[in-house]
């Protein structure tokens, strides 16, 4: 998933979900034509961390450009519906198993190169291989032939010994077969395969990319989508201008997008206000206390809801959080209406279920773990032996956690009389490295942003023995070979009703406490007569009309 | 351009030059009778008469009673809350209101007293001493000494506070480190400590620098007078008065940069409550609840004022320049 | 005075490696791997720590990155940032853009600090005296971004005197409110010290002498009273342009400056060693040539003070 890396960012995860029409303008006729075609915006945006490269990408600043640069195989539409076909012609499969895909003919990368089936291939081989080192590249683990590429520390990343050099080069699973088709065969079947094809980092790379380093290309990046890079000024700007040999479906209808690079959501919520900038994605939350902002912003206020989950994660490996009613019962202490209304003053929603309900396959109102019951929860905690000691409420200071935090643990303190507080690690990189490190001493402040439109991408990182951010180390057999089968599903629908199952004992076991369901508030300017988000909440740069 | 001969003299009557008893030019006719007395007792009888003196030493004993016996003041929760009475504006049941937990904001700031005075009083004196010690050696013994603290001094000022901060801070006091919240405020007033003392020293420095050739401390140390006497007798009553100044202003923005480290997740802890940690808490709320961030700043206003008055009677009285 | 000059030049370059060495240190036990937030709230693969820990060569020991990054530093080579941006470039935008803010926040700073202090202190203890202590007393104790939030709010937008933020051109205009938040916590120091120092040399002689030669108040005042009390006041303008510069982390960030500050902040909360003792070695040089300045002032000053 991407994070949101603005220091003071009122919001850690920003990100939002399938709108439609921003009901920006009174007339209703969209933007003008003219004014639209050679138009420039500005947009707030953060300094990307790494160098602009897909697979290499994780955090929104360059996550944002990356989205607006490239097309993938599939897109997903703003409205949250099913992914569909973008520069995929046709993906097909007879078992889940082995993919053909067939791309589009004759599109080009920005360098006037023609985008062939060659250009995937290798951009994910080189993603994978470990030597590499791309932030992403667990998400080739599907494709037969990973582990020749991709291998692992022996002792961990801070240990002594370096990992082995990996056998290969190239996955197995992946074959050419001409300039626009390629064959993908993976170690098991997968029903959501073609579902995940749409995260960036799917996309293809150039042939300008294997020729030198990837972090020089990463500084002019070369991409295939509606827009091209123009220029990268640190920490001022990254100027964007539209491709013009571009064929797909979403054409830009302005000229310009220049990326505003800035660290503080205060300061571009006054110059938003005063229309000196044209979007910013999450206003802060001083103009969210007391719903200043429709206020501030009228009609160019937008209002959507992101598939983002705040989630509050028990370290299992401490013994003192081993009993299921003993997690169950902080759960239950939890009065999430209270706090969405009064921290996020009704901007965020209570979570009642395990999978965020935007993702598709998700069950509405499956977590009886949210609900607030105080009684039932007492009788929990009496059953698991009370809890003796301090219990700490961990979060990252530097972004704004901190209220929420602190109510849930005044209510786990007055609701229980658990000695419970909450403490705030002065930065994510340490808070991080300790969850990795399993270090955690209490329950701690977790997200889950879905990097594609699943309940699968709700369970198999979450819950699963080994998944990627299962970092409370939860396990349940029953739970890893239910989703074990619901992968294997013959189709969507068979394997989203083998997720339900899964989470039913999930649901028993409370491994974590979902609190909220997250919404975005963005604002953007009278210039911006029409404009769509996308389905993560960015701002659909192809939609906007002036 | 003024006359060199009678800026030379800037500093002092020439009758205070080996004696050090002041010259009693500023006090009533009683005040000249009576018997010389030491520079603290002229000082104590100086301060005696100055409302703006008993003014001050007032608030601050409440300040420092309100930080020592804060359930003389309040018996509401300064820690627990209810989010249902969340920002809730203040009313005959809760004088100041209630904060976006839902706790009483006149206990907090009452209990917040504590951390905020100590603090920012113990960083202070320790700034002032540490500073003024080392400014008052480089600046009088001059040369590589003074070459080399200066340097030293240097150094220190080059750093960031915030760079200084952070490292001092979670080196100590990582996340999962329960300390205690002594420690905690010791660490606190160590990182103020060891970041802010250039500035005294260099203040100290200067004004030692502007003092030493004076007529009278030649006099003094053409008398024999030893290095101690006259840095103690001589130097320090004359160069004490920027020093107090700025340590009396030091005293307030110390408050500010506790609360700057409470927002950045490296200061104080919940539940330990301070002034700057209900300030920083109150800033996203201004537009809608602008009563969070009054009451504690008004208490922080009215205590920096407080010490701040204070230091300026106490420095007059001091300063025999001024008598 | 050339000599002295010559051996405070020299003096330099100690300073400058004990400085470097200093920050470089500190920032090296800044807790924390700086590439395990990376990749959100999923664990980053083991590969991609590897890389960039060898890449940045944070395997080694202390001494020897230190000593590369020297190595480097003296070839001109700040280094590179962990998105692979060069350090050199960073510094060469950022920094006009603080000295531009801190410049101006200096002068007002000054202009209305002394004011304030002469006034008061010609005058004490009455109403105007008062006022002025009060007010730059609230300056103080408020956090600096409480009041700049509030300027912003209040000037830029709601009454829309000033720009609520700073554009990339840096025009004066636009700082004038950036320079008088950030001025705004030493505006007091400056008056408060002034003040005294004015009070104090107000009873000295030389001054009672002037008067009693019959000289103009305003000569009194402006030649002699205001040349004798400056010192106090220019060393704590001499030192505040360093403070200004490296304090002006919240001021940037309230009024969208992509300054130094912004960029020492970003880089001490990723552990970028390049970058932050980069900017910070340059912060320094600044400050010891300020000091270098107010202590030649000095002798300007005050023709007590001479140097051999």
């Amino acid at each position: 998933m991407r994070v949101s890396k603005r220091a003071s960012g009122a919001i850690a995860l920003g990100a939002a979900f399938a709108l439609v029409a921003s009901g920006c303008s009174s007339s209703d006729d969209g933007g003008d034509a003219g004014n639209s075609a050679d138009g420039a915006i500005t947009v707030d945006g953060t300094e990307p961390e790494n160098p602009l490269v897909p697979a290499n990408t994780t955090e929104t600043g360059g996550g944002k450009i990356i989205d607006w640069m490239w097309t993938g195989l599939v897109e997903y539409p703003n409205d949250g519906g099913a992914p569909r076909n973008a520069l995929a012609e046709s993906i097909e499969t007879a078992d889940s198993k082995v993919y053909k895909i067939k791309i589009k003919q004759d599109t080009k990368f920005h360098d006037g190169t023609v985008v062939k089936a060659k250009n995937f291939v290798d951009a994910w081989n080189w993603g994978a291989h470990s030597p590499n080192g791309a932030q992403n590249s667990s998400f080739f683990a599907d494709i037969q032939g990973f582990e020749d590429v991709n291998t692992s520390d022996p002792d961990g990343a801070d240990g002594p010994q370096k990992a082995p050099e990996p056998k290969a080069k190239e996955m197995s699973g992946l074959k050419v077969v001409d300039d626009w088709n390629f064959e993908v065969t993976l170690t098991a079947p997968t029903a959501v395969f073609p579902t995940k094809l749409g995260y960036s980092t799917f996309m293809p790379l150039p042939d300008a990319f294997f020729a030198g380093k990837a972090e020089d290309f990463g500084k002019k990046p070369i991409g295939n989508g509606p827009v091209k890079f123009v220029s990268w000024e640190n920490n001022v700007s990254i100027k964007l201008t539209r491709f013009d040999d571009y064929q797909l479906r979403d054409k830009m209808k302005i000229k310009d997008v220049n990326v505003k690079i800035s660290q503080d959501d205060t300061a571009v919520y006054s110059e938003l206000v005063s229309n000196n900038i044209d979007f910013q994605q999450q206003v802060p939350v001083s103009a969210l206390a007391g719903d200043k902002w429709k206020q501030d912003l009228g009609e160019r206020a937008v209002s959507s809801v992101a598939p983002v989950t705040g989630i509050i994660a028990f370290p299992i490996y401490d013994k003192r959080f081993t009993d299921p009613k003993l997690r169950r019962a902080v759960s239950l202490s939890i009065n999430r209406q209270e706090i969405t209304d009064k921290i996020f003053f009704g901007n965020r929603k209570p979570a009642d279920s395990w999978a965020n309900p935007l993702a598709p396959g998700a069950a509405p109102g499956n977590c009886t773990a949210c609900q607030f019951q105080v009684d039932e929860a007492k009788k929990l905690l009496a059953e698991a032996g009370g809890f003796s000691g301090e219990m700490v409420f961990y979060y990252n200071a530097d972004a704004s956690h901190k209220e929420w935090m602190e109510a849930v643990a005044q209510q786990v303190k007055t609701n229980l009389g658990i000695n419970a507080r909450a403490e705030g690690v002065p930065t994510f990189a340490v808070f991080r490295q300790n969850i990795n490190a399993h270090k955690m001493k209490g329950p701690y402040r977790a997200g889950w942003q879905q990097d594609y439109p699943d309940v699968e991408n709700w369970v198999n990182p979450l819950y699963v023995t080994g998944g990627s951010s299962n970092d409370g180390l939860y396990t349940n057999k029953q739970v890893d070979a239910l989703a074990k089968e619901a992968g294997a599903a013959p189709s969507l629908d068979a394997s989203h009703a083998k997720f339900a199952e899964a989470v039913k004992l999930i649901d028993a076991d409370a491994p974590s406490i979902p609190v909220y369901f997250s919404g975005q508030q963005s604002g953007h300017s009278e210039k911006i007569k029409k404009m769509e988000l996308t389905n993560v909440g960015e701002l659909d740069i192809t939609t906007v009309e002036l | 351009m003024s006359d060199p001969s009678t800026a030379s003299i800037v500093s002092t009557p020439p009758t205070e030059a080996g004696s050090g008893a002041p010259v009693d030019a500023g006090l009533p006719e009683n005040a000249r009778r009576e018997k010389p007395r030491g520079l603290l007792g002229d000082a104590w009888s100086d301060l005696r008469r100055k409302p703006l003196f008993w003014i001050s030493a007032t608030f601050i004993l409440i300040f420092v009673l309100m930080a020592a016996f804060p359930s003389l003041f309040t018996s509401g929760d300064a820690v627990n809350g209810a989010l249902s009475r969340s920002r809730v504006e203040p009313s005959g049941d809760a004088w100041f209101g209630y904060d976006v937990q839902g706790r009483d904001v006149y206990a907090r700031v009452i209990y917040g007293a504590r951390a905020s005075i100590i603090v920012a009083l113990v960083s202070t004196v320790g700034t002032l001493l540490i500073g003024g010690a080392i400014g008052m050696l480089a600046g009088y013994l001059g040369g590589w000494a003074d070459a080399l603290l200066s340097r030293f001094g240097d150094i220190f000022f080059g750093l960031p506070f915030v760079l200084g901060a952070i490292v001092i801070l979670t080196t100590f006091n990582g996340a999962g480190s329960s300390n205690n919240e002594w420690y905690i405020m010791a660490l606190v007033i160590m990182s103020l400590v060891v970041l802010s003392w250039p500035v005294v020293m260099r203040l100290m420095r200067s004004s030692v620098l502007a003092t030493k050739e004076a007529d009278y401390i030649m006099a003094a140390r053409a008398l024999g007078a030893g290095t101690g006497r006259i840095i103690i007798k001589h130097l320090l009553p004359n160069c004490l008065a920027p020093l107090l100044v700025y340590g009396t202003i030091l005293v307030g923005s110390f408050i500010g940069a506790e609360a700057t480290l409470s927002f950045l997740g490296i200061g104080l802890k919940s539940p330990v409550v301070s002034w700057g940690i209900m300030i920083s808490e109150a800033q996203n709320y201004i537009r809608v609840s602008p009563f969070l961030l009054f009451f504690p700043s008004a208490f922080l206003v009215t205590a920096v004022l407080s010490f701040v008055m204070l230091g300026e009677a106490v420095r007059e009285a001091l300063d025999p320049k001024l008598r | 005075m050339g000599r002295y000059l010559l051996r405070r030049l020299l003096q330099l370059v100690p300073v400058f490696i004990g400085t470097t060495f200093l920050i470089y240190w500190l920032v090296w036990s800044v807790p924390g791997d700086p590439f395990a937030g990376k990749c959100g709230d999923r664990r980053c693969p083991d590969t991609y720590i590897n890389f960039m820990t060898e890449k940045y060569q944070l395997d080694q020991s202390i001494w020897v990155q230190y000593a590369t990054y020297m190595k480097n530093l003296f070839q001109g080579d700040f280094g590179v940032t962990y998105n692979n941006r060069a350090v050199g470039d960073i510094i060469a935008t950022a920094y006009p853009n603080t000295l531009k803010l801190a410049v101006v926040a200096l002068a007002i700073e000054a202009i209305i600090g002394l004011s304030a202090g002469v006034l008061t202190g010609l005058r004490r203890n009455g109403f105007l005296d008062n006022l002025v202590l009060v007010s730059t007393l609230f300056l103080i104790a408020l956090p600096v971004f409480v009041i700049g939030f509030i300027l912003q709010w209040l000037l830029g937008v709601k009454w829309g005197i000033v720009d609520p933020t700073v554009s990339s051109e840096m025009r004066f205009s636009e700082l004038l409110l950036p320079g008088f938040v950030l001025g705004s916590a030493s505006m007091a120091y400056v008056a408060r010290v002034a003040r005294t120092s004015i009070a104090e040399n107000r009873r000295a002689d030389y001054v009672r002498t002037a008067i009693a030669k019959g000289l103009p108040m305003r000569r009194v005042v402006g030649v002699h009273l205001l040349r004798n009390s400056l010192i106090p006041v220019v060393t704590l303008l001499g030192t505040d342009l360093g403070a200004l510069m490296g304090g002006a982390i919240v001021t940037e960030g309230i009024f969208s400056i992509n300054g130094i500050g912004r960029a020492v902040l970003r880089a001490i909360v990723t552990k970028e060693s390049a970058t932050v003792v980069s900017i910070v070695v340059v912060l320094v040089l600044v400050y010891l040539l300020m000091n270098l300045l107010v202590d030649l002032l000095y002798a300007a000053l005050d023709p007590r003070i001479r140097y051999e």
